[in-house]
């Protein structure tokens, strides 16, 4: 009998459907790995598992788990097989802990209410299991003491405190860094080793499934179109799909040849500090470099990646070249002018440049119209264009992104994440400058999606000559979509040279740290694999 | 349109009409005194009864209502029009010395028993309706002030305010063309709730004699001027209070039916 | 009459004045985050003080003429009026009257009122007793109503006890505390007799104290409870949607246990707010109430005080009011940092 076992499942909640007559099956010491692009149930299918649909939901279909039929289970006693029989670990580990009790007490919670013990006793199984996921920070300490990878091993300490026989991972690694991710997936491998339980992980990343998963199950749209054994799978697919998905995921594009040319921008030497908060009354402010002598510079037509992990400095350096933020010194030069001239920005390098963010929800305007948000740039113009050459302005950028004049005067919550993004670059190509910073600009988009926008951009460079930096923490993106690559850490450039020389033969050791801790798709390739 | 905001206008329409009328036409002239006639119940003649100087209550009550959404409404009014534009510069430059005192400032203001101020300012400067309107304006001030300053600064960390920023825009004018409009429903629906305080504040003010003064209206005198009668005429009391509570109700039913109807995800779901 | 009437309000100005301020930096280089948050919380409650004397004591300055022509109206005979500027040091310098001010009240002294000829402090002495009691009372009435009534709205959410409990705080928000009073004095004073329609029985016998200050604080409270629940619902509503509840229930907690052990701690930090705010509006509630139950109050007194000019008194009931408004801010603030970890580590 398999440990778990989903059989012909549907799921809606109102008159909306989200799964139709899924089957997965988990046995004991496997890890099964759901995947899919946003919407298509892989969530719910946990959360079906735990039984803790939201109210409202109407389920059809058989989810037996360690021998009972959850769906036919009473409340009372699924509470007592949560946390015992299956554990969860969810996405967010900043928000997952409770903040105002320490971490300690909450893993102890999971053995107080499961089995029958002392208080103390339980707090020193939890400071036992804290370590055994390999935190070494006291069980005294509360969540926003913690780092996010040090919170998502609590999460993961809470749930296997009693050692369930199955853990369910929701995206467990999507909100942390490579490095930390890495570490994380090493850990519940090593967890279902040891415990010989069963791990459902639901995650989009096709690199981590690959990594990790015995089985693999693919969804789209409520249903799931494939499941096999990783290596089959992976050796041969059924579903187009999964093709699909998978190709999107390795997509590459082809960027035009470039021939060499002036220096654009200039970076010398640029610092910028963070006064912290005192120790002590009358002591010194401590200061953060968030910029530490950071030099580089990128030419006309030069299309550069910035690579780095959390807080190493990356959006503080867009503000900088941007001139939204002022830096403490060094000098930061677009062909020759100063990005801040005197104590204000410089309105002659600003038109120059365009910027293109990551969330496609917070970056317009909710109440504005398309052509009102895509003019904004026509600000900085000393005479912008009117009448009829505004409306043709507006046309050409909406046509050159891939949409159609008739989308102006639509509002913002009518578009798709990548459609939005295309506004977002309309906005930034409208003043044709010459710069255009991409600022996570497809980290937010489903891999089909992202594949689009990563096309866009190609297609762009072909059709004028443009030059961008491209920040982002996926390496494989980059890699694609750059000529020369720097990567960050901690406020300092430690590397940067021709993309494909910084991948193929890395030399600083944080670099090399960093390719080899994101996880790679395997080569996917029309042949048989041989393994 | 849901059932708070549906009770919640219909009540508060009642009495803008019932003020609006009393502007052309009372059933009697509540400045005539008719002794012979005091304290009388409910009548054909005298819907809601008589006071114990004979007038008519129902002409009254019209008149009062008047005068608490006057005052109330131009409370709110100075409150907006100083304490919004406070909390947008105050959010546009976080951080900077001038938020910290317009902050301060505001705790300040808290920290004062708002009652106490608005009576220190009636007995310094005088019983009036408008000390009135100002001293509860006051009052008005920091609670727009914050508001406007607390949903203004997640607006600022938003993509689409550092967008405009590139865009060369001024802090001044981005807080007009992107913060205000997205804060104007938040705005309005504090703007109800505060006009319902309003009311109330008016009424104990003019109930302790230092709001309107005769021979102005107001249902807070008339409650005081019951007071003593409440055992021989409950009428006098019940229905200035009846009439005070079902504004409020009705103002707080609007200012919580707005928010769930103005609120965009709500409105997102609907559409 | 009262007893120990001098104890505390003596006390508490002299230790606030007598902490030294290098004590407070002894203090803060100790470098503990509570202790550093303790402190930071009562420099801006020094502060808040200084300003708010300084703001109280220039609203009386910018009355028309000066303070003693107003206090004794137009037909004040010359040497009446000169007494009084003398007694009121209106001879000296403006910074000099403040001082003096300041340091009187540091000391518990207050000058003497023009009406009764009495020390005010006497005077507050009196009424301290029956005012701080009254906003006590009500504020805890205000709590033990609000409280349970708002969890249990909330677990029921959408249910039929939810909305009876929204519907009841909806009547209560808008409910005129002195009209209430006054159908409270109908009811149980006029008609059922069980209470007094109003005075104070005074300390002697505690329980006829209690007695008479009962009818005031419902009055008080029910509209701040009213409030109080609504604010307790929907802050625990939000928590129940957070993120580490559903980590709470995936660990087997039942709905019931996640709320009490997850979500009410943190609903707190929001309700504390409130309850600091409402004791500033029990206290200013207070001079309205005691008008209807004829309570001999700091709120009579100031109301009195007012209709009779006594500036000296009025000055100095608001300071006073003020005071204890800061320094219950002040405990909230502290309370904050015992429910909230996060504060503690703050500066």
């Amino acid at each position: 009998m398999s440990l778990l076992s989903i059989k012909d499942y549907s799921l809606a909640i109102g008159d909306f459907k989200i799964l139709h007559n899924i089957d997965v099956t988990v046995e004991p010491g496997q890890i099964v790995a759901i995947t899919g692009e946003s919407g298509s149930g892989k969530s719910m299918t946990a959360l079906s598992v735990m039984g803790l649909l939201p109210d409202g939901a109407f389920a059809q279909g058989q989810i037996m788990l360690d021998g009972v039929d959850i769906g036919q289970t009473s409340e009372s006693n699924l509470c007592k097989m949560r946390g015992n029989v299956m554990g969860m670990v969810f996405q967010e580990p900043m928000t997952a802990l409770n903040p105002v009790k320490t971490i300690g007490d909450q893993v102890a919670e999971t053995i107080l209410i499961h089995q029958d013990t002392t208080k103390a006793e339980a707090r020193k199984r939890a400071a036992d299991i804290l370590l055994r996921v390999g935190l070494k920070v006291a069980p005294s300490r509360y969540p926003h003491e913690l780092s996010g990878g040090q919170r998502q091993r609590v999460v993961i300490a809470m749930a296997i405190a009693v050692r369930p026989k199955l853990l369910i991972a929701d995206e467990p690694t999507t909100a942390l860094d490579v490095t930390t991710q890495a570490r994380i997936l090493e850990l519940l491998k090593d967890l279902v080793q040891d415990f010989g339980m069963g791990l459902l992980i639901i995650t989009h990343d096709l690199a981590v499934v690959a990594d990790i998963a015995d089985e693999i199950v693919v969804m789209q749209k409520g249903k799931v179109v494939e499941a096999a054994a990783t290596q089959d799978l992976l050796r041969d697919m059924q579903h187009p799909y999964t093709k699909a998905l998978f190709e999107a995921s390795s997509h590459k594009v082809a960027l035009p040849e470039r021939a060499h040319t002036t220096k654009l921008l200039e970076a010398k030497n640029i610092v910028r500090s963070y006064a912290m908060p005192r120790k002590a009354l009358l002591g010194p402010r401590p200061t953060f470099k968030a910029l530490n002598d950071v030099s580089f510079h990128i030419e006309h037509g030069e299309r550069v990646g910035l690579v780095g992990e959390s807080g190493c400095g990356k959006s503080t350096l867009t503000r900088a070249i941007l001139g939204l933020e002022r830096v403490q010194s060094g000098d930061i030069q677009l062909d020759g002018l100063p990005v801040f001239s005197g104590k204000k920005p410089n309105l002659d390098v600003r038109r120059r440049m365009q910027v293109v963010f990551q969330d496609p929800y917070s970056s317009f305007n909710p109440r504005h119209r398309v052509d009102r948000i895509i003019t904004e740039p026509f600000h900085l113009l000393k005479s912008p264009p009117t009448g009829d050459e505004r409306n043709a302005a507006i046309a050409k950028a909406l046509k050159d992104v891939g949409l159609s004049e008739a989308d102006k005067t639509k509002y913002i919550h009518e578009f798709s994440g990548g459609q939005r993004q295309r506004i977002a670059i309309a906005r930034a190509l409208i003043v044709e400058p010459e710069l255009i910073i991409f600022d996570e600009a497809v980290s937010a988009l489903d891999v089909s999606v992202r594949a689009q926008i990563l096309d866009l951009i190609a297609d762009l460079c072909r059709k004028r000559p443009l030059a961008y930096l491209f920040i982002s923490h996926d390496l494989f993106v980059v890699r694609t979509v750059t000529d020369r690559v720097m990567v960050m850490q901690a406020g300092q450039i430690v590397e940067q040279g021709e993309t494909e020389a910084v991948f193929s033969n890395p030399q600083h050791p944080y670099t090399r740290t960093l390719i080899a801790a994101a996880p790679k798709l395997p080569e996917i390739t029309d042949a048989p694999l041989t393994v | 349109m849901n059932k708070s905001l549906f009770i919640g206008i219909s009540i508060s329409t009642v009495f803008v009409v019932l003020a609006a009328v009393s502007f052309l036409w009372t059933p009697y002239d509540i400045e005539t005194l008719d002794i012979a006639n005091k304290l009388k119940g409910f009548s054909i003649a005298h819907l809601l009864g008589t006071d114990h100087f004979g007038r008519d209550i129902l002409s009254m009550i019209m008149m009062g209502a008047r005068t608490s959404i006057a005052v109330a409404l131009l409370a709110v009014g100075i409150g907006m029009a100083i304490g919004v534009p406070l909390g947008l510069v105050a959010a546009a430059k976080s951080g900077s010395l001038f938020d910290e005192l317009i902050m301060r400032g505001n705790d300040l203001v808290f920290a004062f028993p708002s009652l106490v101020i608005a009576i220190l300012i009636t007995a310094v400067f005088g019983a009036s309706a408008i000390n009135a309107i100002v001293a509860i304006g006051i009052f008005n001030v920091p609670v727009f002030a914050r508001l406007t300053r607390a949903a203004a600064l997640p607006l600022w960390e938003r993509d689409f305010i550092l967008a405009a920023r590139v865009c060369g825009k001024s802090p001044t004018r981005i807080s007009i063309e992107h913060i205000l409009p997205n804060i104007t429903n938040l705005m309005i629906v504090q703007g109800t709730i505060q006009f319902s305080l309003g009311i109330l504040a008016e009424a104990a003010l003019s109930y302790i004699g230092l709001g309107a003064q005769p021979p102005t209206a107001s249902w807070g005198r008339m409650l005081a001027d019951a007071q003593t009668l409440v055992s021989i005429a409950p009428h006098t009391a019940l229905v200035p209070g009846i009439a005070i509570v079902l504004m409020v109700l009705g103002l707080n039913l609007m200012g919580d039916g707005l928010r769930d109807w103005l609120d965009p995800k709500v409105r997102v779901a609907r559409t | 009459m009262h007893p120990k009437p001098a104890g505390l309000g003596t006390r508490l100005p002299k230790i606030l004045s007598n902490a030294p301020k290098g004590h407070l930096y002894a203090v803060y280089t100790r470098n503990s985050p509570m202790i550093r948050y303790t402190c930071g919380r009562l420099s801006s409650l020094i502060i808040s003080l200084i300003v708010a004397s300084l703001v109280i004591f220039l609203v009386i300055e910018v009355i028309p003429g000066d303070p003693a022509s107003f206090m004794l109206g137009i037909n004040a005979r010359a040497d009446t009026l000169a007494a009084l500027r003398t007694e009121m040091g209106l001879d000296q310098p403006m910074y000099i009257r403040y001082f003096h001010w300041v340091a009187g009240m540091l000391q518990w002294e207050f000058g003497t009122s023009w009406t009764y000829k009495t020390p005010v402090s006497e005077l507050i002495n009196d009424r301290i007793w029956v005012s701080l009691p009254l906003a006590i009372y009500a504020l805890i009435l205000s709590t033990l109503i609000a409280f349970p009534s708002g969890i249990y709205a909330a677990s029921r959410r959408g249910r039929a006890g939810d909305v009876t409990v929204i519907g009841a705080t909806q009547l209560g928000v808008a409910l005129p505390n002195f009209w209430f009073a006054m159908i409270l004095v109908l009811i149980f004073a006029i008609k059922l007799r069980w209470f007094s329609a109003g005075g104070f029985a005074g300390w002697d016998n505690p329980l006829l104290a209690i007695k008479s200050l009962t009818l005031p604080a419902i009055a008080l409270a029910l509209p701040q409870a009213a409030i109080l629940a609504r604010v307790m619902r929907s802050s625990l509503l939000d928590m129940l949607g957070e993120d580490f509840i559903r980590t709470a229930r995936a660990k087997g907690l039942t709905r019931r246990q996640a709320l009490w052990r997850h979500a009410v701690r943190n609903a707190l930090i929001p309700v504390l707010t409130i309850i600091g705010l409402q004791f500033s509006f029990l206290l200013a509630g207070g001079i309205i109430i005691e008008q209807v139950f004829f309570l001999p109050g700091l709120g009579r007194l100031i109301f009195q005080s007012i209709s009779a000019r006594d500036l000296i008194v009025v000055e100095s009931v608001v300071m006073l009011l003020v005071f204890t408004v800061i320094v219950v801010n002040f405990a909230v603030d502290l309370a904050y940092a015992a429910v909230d970890p996060r504060l503690r580590s703050r500066t």
